[in-house]
């Protein structure tokens, strides 16, 4: 996905668009309203992450501004957690919201739903040998076979559609999977692993257990 | 504030002062002029009197006579039941009459009646005397004719007057006084009327009151209006503060953490990725406090003034579940909303916040791939909302303590938390006149939490 990030602080901006590229998104970033504009004149974007208090203005008010022919899904980034700010942001015209320090799960997982609502602006569908891989709307099609995947299931899907035939650890796969409130063991990762494995039997994939290492996707008939 | 006395009773009081005042005085003069009016009456009959029988003299072989007209005496009759005497002297010779009757001083002019006040037979008289030259003989004899008249019937007039007087002036009093508080209530409803404009609106309207004020009060609201402005500007100011303070704070914390994130993805170690992952732990725990002790003082400030508008719980409950779906899936978590349309009167802002703050618990507390169930109905006139999770329950602790600030149960171990969550929600629901309940979930298993507001 191509993301817009229109944040004032560097360092932050820095952070997030290392972070996503690491998910395989590609980011541009702009520093004030007048960088995001534009960005804006000439790139089509999938979303735009819009921090509200920017050094030409409130991120607000260029909501308000450019809501009528923007047709880009926006996710505000504000500082406060006050409920009344939220709301006047989603009442600009944002599609959502997140608070900083924000998690990145959550984020994805905001974009996800903020994009399925849009009715797929951006579907990038994976082909996975035989079978394709919807993230967005969360299914996985094989032949005339469509399964809905929940929410960790997509995840764990994912980060093995991005690395076929690549082994990954279990603590990579943990790190995709849990929100870092809660310590969880390497067993929950199995336990998921298993539920997967049984829920994609069928559909042209395998996930195979490379022991003492890790987790290997391989796709039927390669 | 101290109240010093009330301008409506201090107006009614001058007023009615100034009509008693006008009452008493208005009493005194009808009073005199009665009592002056019987005595003229008086005194003219008594002068007629006298005239007449000073005209029935006249002289026979050179002497004076005098024959006595009844008519004189029975004029006199006309007022009440006072008795009358006379004497009538030619020169120093009583001609006929009362010998002791006093004497006027000499009337200096002949044909002018003179009056006096005397006292005869130990009551108080009228005296009216008139002299006349009668010519008897080749002398003219001067012949003085006195009548006189207790003065009783003059005393009843003028006291029955006074009475009828007194009567009048304390009615007009009465009539006075309630004209002057009904005065005093008319001057002084502008200023009620610009008081309730300005108590009837909301805890954040600070618009300059434009209410029509009399000339007087032109000063005052001028001051008021000024207030307003400051207040707006100072609230705006530490507003503005508080964001920027927010946003100053949460920017770096989000650098940090995203740089844990990255660095997370990219070490191998596992020690060193617990470390990473206690880092991001203390990075959302203060995150997360700082948002609850700012949420905290903002419920408190609304709560303290709680702007009561009618708002839908079963819309107020889907934003919030929609709004956590996104936490929720990360979790595998599913939010069920069951509501009836019920409707209370409140603060959308503060109630968003509660069931935000109920179902953030929920979810947090929740283990994965469970449901947080919320049940919305009308039970006995009351707003009922059930919060039920399939999680470890509420630690079987005392319930009340949980809703205290900062406390937290006692199986929350690894779970980010600052322990205002509950508080927050419980100063939301008792400014609201509601309650809030904590229990166990379904069979014993959960936690439920049961907010009640008044419909």
């Amino acid at each position: 996905m191509r993301y817009l990030l229109v944040e004032d602080n560097l360092e932050l901006a820095e952070a997030v668009t290392k972070r996503l590229a690491l998910d395989g998104h590609a980011v541009d970033h702009a520093a004030s309203l007048a960088d995001a504009e534009d960005c804006l004149a000439v790139g089509r974007y999938d979303l735009i992450l819009l921090d509200v208090m920017l050094p030409d203005g409130d991120g607000r008010a260029f909501l308000a501004r450019r809501r009528a022919h923007l047709e880009t899904p926006v996710i505000v980034l504000t500082a406060r957690s006050r409920v009344s700010d939220r709301v006047g942001a989603l009442d600009q015209g944002a599609d959502d919201y997140i608070t900083k320090p924000f998690d990145f799960s959550e984020l994805e997982a905001r974009c996800r739903a903020v994009l399925r609502r849009r009715g797929g602006a951006a579907r990038n569908q994976i082909a996975l040998g035989a079978a394709t891989f919807d993230p967005l709307a969360g299914t996985l099609r094989h032949a005339d076979r469509t399964l809905d995947l929940r929410n960790r299931e997509i995840r764990l899907l994912e980060v093995f559609a991005r690395f076929p035939g690549q082994i990954l650890s279990k603590g990579q796969l943990m790190d995709r999977l849990f929100s870092h409130d809660a310590d969880v063991t390497e067993n929950a990762i199995e336990v998921y692993v298993g539920r997967l494995r049984r829920r994609i039997e069928n559909m042209g994939l395998r996930i195979e257990t490379v022991r003492g290492l890790g987790y290997r996707m391989d796709l039927d008939g390669t | 504030m101290t109240v010093t006395g009330s301008i409506g009773r201090r107006l009614t009081g001058l007023l009615a002062g100034v009509a008693a005042l006008l009452s008493v005085l208005s009493w005194w003069m009808v009073s005199e002029l009665a009592r002056e009016a019987a005595e003229r009456t008086q005194d003219n009959v008594l002068a007629a009197s006298a005239t007449a029988i000073a005209e029935a003299l006249r002289s026979e072989q050179g002497e004076v006579r005098l024959e006595l007209p009844y008519s004189a005496f029975s004029m006199l009759g006309a007022i009440g039941e006072d008795r009358v005497f006379y004497r009538v002297t030619a020169g120093a010779d009583l001609l006929t009459g009362y010998a002791d009757l006093p004497v006027i001083p000499a009337p200096a002019v002949t044909g002018r009646v003179v009056f006096d006040t005397g006292s005869f037979d130990a009551e108080p008289i009228r005296m009216a005397s008139v002299s006349r030259a009668v010519l008897a003989g080749t002398e003219p004899v001067p012949v003085t004719v006195t009548v006189a008249q207790t003065r009783n019937g003059v005393g009843r007039i003028a006291a029955g007057l006074s009475r009828l007087a007194a009567v009048l002036s304390v009615a007009f009093f009465a009539i006075a006084a309630i004209l002057s508080a009904i005065a005093a209530r008319a001057s002084l409803r502008p200023l009620h009327e610009i008081a309730a404009a300005v108590s009837r609106r909301g805890p954040s309207d600070l618009r300059r009151v434009e209410h029509n004020a009399p000339e007087e009060l032109a000063p005052l609201m001028a001051s008021l209006n000024s207030l307003m402005e400051r207040l707006g500007q100072s609230i705006r100011r530490s507003e503005d503060f508080i964001a920027e303070a927010a946003h100053r704070v949460r920017t770096p914390l989000a650098t940090v953490r995203t740089q844990a994130d990255i660095a997370l993805r990219t070490v191998e170690d596992d020690a060193e990725k617990r470390r990473l992952r206690a880092m991001i732990r203390a990075v959302d725990e203060s995150s997360r406090s700082a948002g609850q002790l700012l949420d905290h003082a903002a419920v408190a400030y609304r709560a303290d003034d709680l702007a009561r508008r009618p708002v839908d719980l079963s819309d107020l409950a889907a934003q919030t579940v929609a709004a956590l779906e996104p936490a929720a899936a990360m979790k595998d978590i599913t939010l069920g909303l069951d509501a009836d349309a019920v409707q209370v009167r409140g603060d959308p802002v503060l109630l968003e916040n509660a069931f935000r703050n109920v179902l953030d618990n929920a979810i947090k507390y929740s283990p994965e791939d469970t449901s947080v169930h919320i049940h919305i109905t009308e039970t006995g006139g009351e707003a009922h909302i059930t919060v039920t999770d399939e999680g470890p329950g509420l630690g079987g602790g005392p319930v009340a303590a949980l809703t205290e600030r900062f406390r937290r149960g006692s199986n929350t171990e690894c779970i980010v938390g600052s322990g205002l969550g509950l508080t927050i929600v419980e100063d939301v629901v008792t400014a609201h006149g509601g309650r809030v309940q904590l229990g166990a979930g379904k069979e014993g298993v959960g936690a439920c939490v049961l907010l009640v507001l008044p419909l």
